[in-house]
């Protein structure tokens, strides 16, 4: 059963470090990649570099860790299931509130623009959120506290069909229980 | 309505003599249906030089002048039995009635399906296929935005009217499949953070919660005999294909693999699924036996190929394709490997053929929201089908019943 867990988080941690770690194709206006060579492998099994830390050298920590938190969407590029840079702050401030929080609980909810079928999409929403489950357990946080709901593209932020309604639809909400 | 339609046959169909309390006009519901299925052309009532009722008042050399072969005329009237329509098909060619048929109706309000019972017969007599305008099409309905988006599940008759609301959430509903004999639907659903997938018992209104893992619960559909379900789950891992036996609730898994492997589609012999998978990178179409085995390939044309059905006969697949980033609908020949887009996109989703397969409905975006519309495998003639409010999506078009 442990192995069963622990192969999704390999899995996700490799993908989010992957597309971390390189630099891929973004979504051109219309909305598909210049290029599909770079995406076709998505699974590349890579070493994981340590998540950046806090840059807690700065004025005041604590404020900027109460700002991360009270972010609680994390948004995607398209067909992408990498955490951008300027989240990791949002996910190291999570993982530093649930262990300093044992009992407290975060529900990972997924969501996708409106391309692509429904079924798939619950299936890209499934995996947005496993990569943020993913960095999460890598900070320690136990797996008891979190859980994961891909709603796909059912529950949009942002009813229209332009990129940028899209990029707010491809999401992960954290949600505290 | 728009497409091609170079090998419809040619057909009039007269407007019907009705009694007053009949205010449907029976013959423009056969009009309809018949043109919608790509393979009539039907008359236009301002071009027609004659207006009968009845196979003795036909000038048959009338219709042959404009290239009509075929002419239907009827009447509506009531008996002391009720409301019953009169229809003739006469062939202008031979002169002959080749149709001819009483149907009853026990209300008025019922004449809608005496017209879709009489399209039947006229398709059928003249190509030998069974017709299927009186099915029905279940869809999903949503209203509003984010947290507040309300969901129903609605079952309507194949022209989009009479629609019936048989499930509602406020969260989402999706992917509803009809069981072989039209008496259940399968669904997915969310209830207290979870995923669901639910038979409904559409005469009862009976639900059962029939799987409910964590993770997805999605894309279920029934095997040709009625004796399977096959379905997305993603407890194991990742997304992946099971099949489940619903009389001992057996639960078999087919696919095996770390890509989202989703969308499965029984063949019409029930001996293959098709589904969605990205093993490659990109998600495209693979088939694999029932019984398991390595999955093979068969999209390879376009960006990305989703959510394939079979077509009755088992020759074409219709797919979602996405070609430089519009989605349209595709129907694929998987004897020469030819794919021809019969919508236009940009965001058209979820194709269902229609009993006998002459027609695929299918979701687009329109001026007002999500809507479904049909289009016909033969010709390509699109029409938007009849609205109730909201993003209308997911149309899973009934089997036929005989």
């Amino acid at each position: 059963m442990n192995s069963k867990i622990w192969l999704p988080a390999v899995l996700g941690l490799a993908l989010v470090l992957q597309a971390c770690g390189s630099n891929k194709d973004r979504t051109s206006s219309d909305g598909t990649y210049g290029s599909t060579t770079q995406t076709s492998e998505p699974y590349t099994d890579r070493i994981a570099p340590q998540p950046a830390p806090l840059d807690d050298s700065g004025f005041d920590t604590a404020a900027a860790a109460e700002r991360a938190l009270s972010t609680n969407v994390i948004y995607f590029d398209f067909d992408d299931t990498a955490i951008r840079a300027e989240y990791r702050g949002v996910v190291d401030a999570y993982a530093r509130f649930l262990k300093d929080n044992p009992s407290a609980r975060l529900r990972l909810e997924g969501h996708a623009d409106e391309r692509g079928t429904r079924e798939y999409n619950l299936g890209l929403g499934e995996r947005r959120a496993l990569a943020v489950e993913s960095a999460l357990l890598a900070q320690g946080v136990s797996r008891e506290q979190l859980s994961i709901l891909s709603y796909g593209e059912e529950r949009p932020e942002d009813l229209g069909h332009s990129e940028s309604a899209w990029s707010k639809n491809r999401r992960v909400q954290l949600v505290r229980q | 309505m728009q497409g091609g339609v170079e090998q419809a046959l040619p057909i009039a169909i007269v407007p019907f003599t009705q009694i007053p309390d009949v205010k449907l006009d029976v013959a423009q519901v056969v009009e309809d249906d018949l043109r919608r299925s790509g393979r009539f052309k039907p008359l236009d009532r301002r071009d027609m030089l004659q207006k009968p009722s009845a196979p003795a008042q036909v000038d048959t050399s009338v219709w042959r002048a404009q290239g009509i072969d075929n002419v239907v005329m009827g009447q509506v009237s009531k008996t002391e039995q009720g409301y019953f329509a009169r229809f003739f098909l006469v062939d202008s060619i031979g002169g002959q009635q080749v149709l001819g048929y009483d149907i009853p109706a026990r209300s008025v309000d019922q004449m809608r399906y005496v017209a879709h019972q009489i399209a039947d017969l006229i398709y059928e007599k003249l190509l030998g296929i069974p017709g299927y305008f009186n099915t029905k099409i279940a869809y999903v309905s949503a209203e509003g935005i984010g947290y507040q988006r309300n969901f129903e599940l609605i079952v309507a008759d194949a022209d989009g009217w009479n629609p019936r609301v048989v499930a509602t959430s406020r969260e989402p509903l999706l992917s509803p499949a009809w069981s072989p004999d039209r008496k259940q639907l399968a669904y997915v659903g969310f209830e207290r953070g979870r995923s669901a997938i639910y038979l409904h018992t559409l005469a009862t209104g009976d639900v059962k919660r029939l799987v409910s893992e964590r993770g997805i619960n999605g894309s279920p559909t029934f095997s040709p005999d009625g004796r399977f379900l096959a379905m997305t789950l993603s407890f194991e891992n990742n997304p992946d294909i099971y099949v489940v036996d619903l009389k001992t609730g057996n639960r078999r898994r087919l696919t095996d693999h770390y890509g989202i492997d989703t969308e499965p589609a029984w063949s019409p012999d029930g001996s293959k699924l098709a589904f969605t998978s990205d093993r490659g990178g990109q998600p495209q179409i693979y088939e694999i036996s029932v019984n398991g085995g390595d999955p093979r390939r068969v999209t390879f044309e376009g960006r990305q190929n989703l959510r394939a059905s079979y077509s009755p006969d088992g020759r074409s697949m219709a797919l979602v394709n996405n070609t430089d980033g519009r989605y349209r609908i595709g129907l694929l020949d998987l004897g020469s490997g030819e794919m021809r887009v019969l919508s236009n996109g940009p965001l058209d989703e979820s194709p269902s053929f229609a009993p006998g397969g002459a027609v695929v409905i299918y979701a687009t975006q329109g001026r007002k929201g999500a809507e479904l519309a049909t289009v016909s495998v033969e010709g390509s003639v699109r029409q938007s089908l009849r609205q109730s409010g909201g993003d209308v999506r997911e149309p899973a078009w009934s089997p036929l019943i005989r």
